[in-house]
């Protein structure tokens, strides 16, 4: 953290802006843990595929599985459609699995936890001890209104399921969750205490072979979250995963399914962060949301991977495939994600919109700064009656980043009397950075609406004046204009994300000004 | 089992660029009477070694995603009947210039004389032979088009053009020039190009009406030198089956305006493109469209795909887009704003909107943005959807009927690309026109 030094404190400014510019500084989560690591093999093969299914202590049918993804993932070529520049992978020249030392032999609660993981998550302010409220942001509040946000969220709790590198650390609230019937747990552990949900529900939305990253996932997946929220069943707290990754030249590879049964509702945040490092690293997990009859899924991503330094040295390169099909009538689903971090960025959370009356909704921040590039954008395939999806999306480039949005909105010939409203908006700050819009409309029935509108400019002078002349400097006056630009799809976020999303804001955006 | 798809696998092709059956360029030229050029020879020579390096579009190829190029590859056309005399041509009466095209061919005994002040009119066909001022010209804002997407018919028109027109401008001329296309075979494989020069100041109205061919591929070079002005107003209105791809290319150079405007009524398989390239400092595009597409006689599939480039500061680029589709029409609008580093100031809409008329039809668009300055205003709206009722109850409530309130609110519809039809004149014969057809295939 940055320390406190004295600070000549202009009058009129309050001290917490103050701090929030000086907090502003670089990425926060760039530090390492040291911890002995059991790493597998470089490289990928069959052998790599047997020994992760191994270490999971995986059943023969998951193996199988993994072998049939891993034979076809090397028929397949990686996409290149996507406005991303960045020099081939060599996917021989990484780590596949990487496990604590510590974690070889499974600890049967969180006090067995090795303390050394313990304070990571600490340090990330994800405290992995149950009856810990998650607060968003460690001691750098912007403002004192959202000090008054954060105590009015006391009270509120949140499961966390920390995966490490390759490795579930632990599930919090994993009895209590149990009680309303909830199962909450690595998807490792799931595999061999749920068998019959798993079997029925992985790969079902995201099958083996969609696409070369998901396709390579389904091999090598090593960890990951599993939620089952049964029948009319509200989870009586929000579920969230932390993914952090720390050994060098590893590649995460995790994979979420959640399943929310006819009726349910769950919330789900999902959290992500990685040291400073000068080479990239992989990231190519695949969330799969089935939402079944009138249930509703809240998925909210604030991804926060390191996103390089400003030459464009390091990074993550984040490939993710997130799907939720909404399978039966009026399931609905909501995918929120504020898009801060990585090198590269290819994520389209899609929605398939199978039950008549089933509703998708797609709010996205993506903020790309110096050299990062981002291609993120949704799917909405309609294809129950009255269908509906809303899609918002503000993309923020700075520096010499490049930031697409990439997005399908679809209406079949039987989604009748469906709806879509799609919403793009971009940001640009400087002259180097560009910003591209990609939708792809098609409408194949008349009594469906679909209504899509897209701008860009750069940031107001007038409101900069303005701000400007209220004594903020340059800096804050931007960051104020962008968030009140991303403000719709901030209050789409819960509120322990919203005040994260709100600070990462402004942090990405440092150094982006004069 | 997994072997197996292994091996399936390996028989398929790899999905980037799949390569095409082998020969089909081949057979494609093969069946073309390709001119040997005077002037053209190099252009054409150039051309080719383009297409034969880009091949002809295959099924995965992006820019063909909403339209299916076999008609457009396939080495001969469908043969296609010559209808009987057509209805009267749209600018009849008005005081112009006629030039008649005959299946891509100039005919001078149907045209006018080309003498018109301020303007310079030869055809390709008779000055290849001996030189012109176009050939600095001719193919080179089509290779300059080919970037970033590639566009392998307009590479092969240049080519295989037969004829066209050389038209120079120099001074603004009294009245508009027609061309009339005609046909008369119905196996002709149609293939023409213009190149358009408007000199500094000068003004050209270019009006075009009629189809050619059985299969046509036309290119229209447009060069616009300072504070020129071009405007281009286009009606393509089919026999059905009709098969045709349409391409113009402009370069714009400062304070110059371009503007065009395209009906299309009718046609099987359509598709226009354009190349707009803003080349000047606080210059205009502006590109318009309106499409009446029924597939109750025969397919009807028709594709705008448009590429407006700033390349310079304090420009405005306008595209717009009304579609109206019935009776399983297909409509496709591919349009895209590029932004260049330093073209500060620029003023980019593009609109593209489908009204369709029952269940069956269906609106794919793809309107992008790709933008690296940033003191721009760029947005783009696209919509899809159906007559709206409540304005129908209101047109019936005062005593319009169902039928009649329909054309008026596919009229209203329209008027927004119409409008982009400078000249009063024209755009009242056009809604006269359409009118009539509405009216003659009115909505039940």
């Amino acid at each position: 953290m940055t320390a406190t030094i004295d600070l000549e404190v202009r009058e009129g400014v309050d001290r917490e802006t103050v701090e929030t510019v000086q907090n502003m500084g670089s990425y926060k989560y760039g530090w390492e843990t040291e911890i002995e690591m059991d790493y597998a093999p470089k490289g990928l093969n069959e052998d790599i595929v047997r020994l992760i299914s191994q270490k999971n202590n995986e059943p023969e049918w998951m193996l199988e599985w993994r072998l049939e993804a891993y034979r076809r993932w090397l028929t397949m070529t990686e996409p290149k459609w996507a406005m991303l520049n960045y020099p081939e992978i060599d996917y021989q020249d990484q780590f596949y699995y990487a496990r604590p030392k510590s974690m070889e032999v499974k600890p049967k609660s969180l006090d067995e936890v090795d303390p050394k993981l313990l304070a990571t998550y600490e340090k990330l302010g994800i405290p992995l001890k149950e009856q810990m409220i998650l607060a968003g942001v460690e001691g750098a509040s912007p403002s004192p209104a959202m000090d008054m946000a954060i105590a009015a969220t006391e009270g509120r709790r949140v499961a966390v399921d920390a995966v490490f590198d390759s490795v579930s650390v632990g599930t919090t609230f994993k009895e209590e969750l149990a009680q309303a019937g909830v199962i909450f747990c690595s998807i490792s552990e799931a595999i061999r205490e749920h068998p019959e949900l798993v079997k029925k529900y992985l790969g079902s939305v995201v099958p083996q072979s969609d696409n070369f990253f998901a396709t390579l996932n389904s091999a090598v997946f090593s960890d990951g979250s599993f939620v089952y929220v049964p029948k009319g069943v509200k989870c009586p707290m929000e579920l969230s995963t932390y993914f952090r990754i720390n050994a060098e030249n590893t590649g995460q590879f995790e994979r979420t399914l959640i399943i929310a049964d006819k009726g349910s509702y769950v919330s789900y945040l999902e959290g992500c962060t990685a040291p400073k490092r000068d080479t990239n690293q992989l990231h190519a997990a695949v969330v799969e949301i089935v939402v079944l009859e009138d249930a509703e899924v809240k998925y909210s991503t604030v991804q926060n991977w390191f996103p390089g330094d400003e030459e464009g040295k390091g990074g993550i390169y984040n490939f993710v495939t997130k799907r939720a099909d909404c399978r039966e009538a009026r399931a609905k689903v909501m995918w929120t994600q504020v898009e801060t971090g990585s090198a590269i960025t290819w994520k389209y959370p899609s929605c398939i919109l199978r039950g008549d009356e089933s509703q998708g909704e797609f709010y996205s921040i993506a903020i790309a700064n110096n050299m990062q590039q981002a291609d993120t954008g949704t799917k909405m395939i309609h294809l129950g009656r009255n269908t509906r999806s809303r899609i918002v999306s503000k993309g923020i480039s700075a520096g010499k980043a490049q930031n697409t949005y990439r997005g399908l909105v679809t209406m079949h010939p039987r989604a009748t009397n469906s709806r879509n409203y799609t919403q793009c908006d971009s940001l640009l700050i400087g002259d180097q950075c560009g910003a591209h819009t990609v939708p792809y409309i098609e409408v194949k029935n008349t009594s469906s609406r679909v209504e899509h509108e897209a701008t860009t400019s750069k940031v107001d002078d007038d409101q900069l004046f303005y701000c400007r002349q209220r004594g903020m400097d340059e800096e804050e006056a931007v960051a104020l204009v962008v968030n009140g630009f991303c403000r719709e799809v901030l209050q789409a976020l819960p509120m322990e994300f919203a005040m994260e999303a709100q600070s990462l804001v402004a942090i990405s955006l440092e150094g982006s000004v004069g | 089992m997994a072997d197996t798809a292994v091996k399936a696998k390996d028989q398929t092709p790899t999905i980037d660029g799949a390569p095409k059956p082998a020969g089909a360029l081949d057979a494609r030229l093969a069946a073309l009477s390709l001119p040997q050029g005077g002037f053209t020879a190099a252009a054409r020579r150039d051309a080719l070694a383009r297409l034969q390096d880009m091949g002809l579009p295959g099924p995965r190829d992006e820019y063909w995603r909403y339209t299916d190029p076999r008609s457009f590859n396939a080495p001969v056309p469908a043969a296609l009947a010559v209808p009987d005399a057509d209805e009267t041509p749209l600018f009849d009466g008005l005081d112009k210039l006629t030039l008649v095209f005959v299946d891509g061919v100039f005919d001078e005994a149907a045209s006018d004389d080309l003498a018109l002040e301020g303007v310079e009119i030869a055809t390709l066909a008779q000055a290849d032979a001996a030189g012109s001022w176009a050939a600095d010209l001719y193919g080179k804002l089509e290779a300059a088009g080919q970037k970033p997407v590639k566009r392998p018919f307009a590479a092969l028109n240049t080519v295989a053009a037969r004829d066209g027109l050389l038209i120079r401008v120099t001074a603004t001329p009294a009245k508009p020039l027609h061309v009339v296309h005609r046909r008369a075979s119905d196996s002709a494989d149609a293939v023409w190009h213009h190149v358009i020069r408007v000199e500094e100041g000068a003004e050209l109205t270019l009006l075009e009406t009629g189809m050619s061919g059985a299969r046509s591929n036309s290119v229209i070079e447009v060069d616009l030198a300072e504070g020129a002005k071009f405007h281009h107003v286009a009606s393509k209105r089919a026999v059905d089956p009709k098969v045709g791809i349409g391409h113009i290319f402009a370069r714009i150079a400062a304070r110059a305006q371009f503007k065009s405007f395209t009906l299309s009524v009718k046609g099987t398989m359509m598709r226009n493109e354009a190349v707009i390239d803003i080349a000047g400092d606080d210059a205009v595009a502006h590109i318009a469209a309106a499409v009446l597409g029924d597939g109750a006689q025969a397919p009807f599939h028709q594709d705008d795909t448009v590429f407006v480039t700033h390349g310079a500061e304090r420009c405005e680029s306008r595209q717009v887009f009304k579609k109206v589709l019935k009776n399983g029409a297909t409509g496709v609008f591919q349009g895209k704003i590029l932004v260049k580093p330093g073209a500060q100031k620029t003023d980019g809409y593009q609109i593209s909107q489908a009204l369709l008329l029952d269940e069956r039809s269906q609106f794919l668009a793809k309107p992008e943005l790709e933008i690296y300055a940033d003191d721009v205003k760029c947005s783009h709206g696209s919509t899809t959807g159906a007559i709206d009722e409540e304005a129908l109850f209101y047109l019936r409530s005062r005593g319009v009927s169902r039928e009649r309130a329909i054309v008026f609110l596919v009229l209203s519809f329209l008027a927004d690309a119409l409008a982009e039809v400078e000249d009063d004149g024209i755009r009242d014969r056009i809604y006269e026109r359409l009118d009539v057809w509405l009216t003659l295939n009115a909505v039940q």
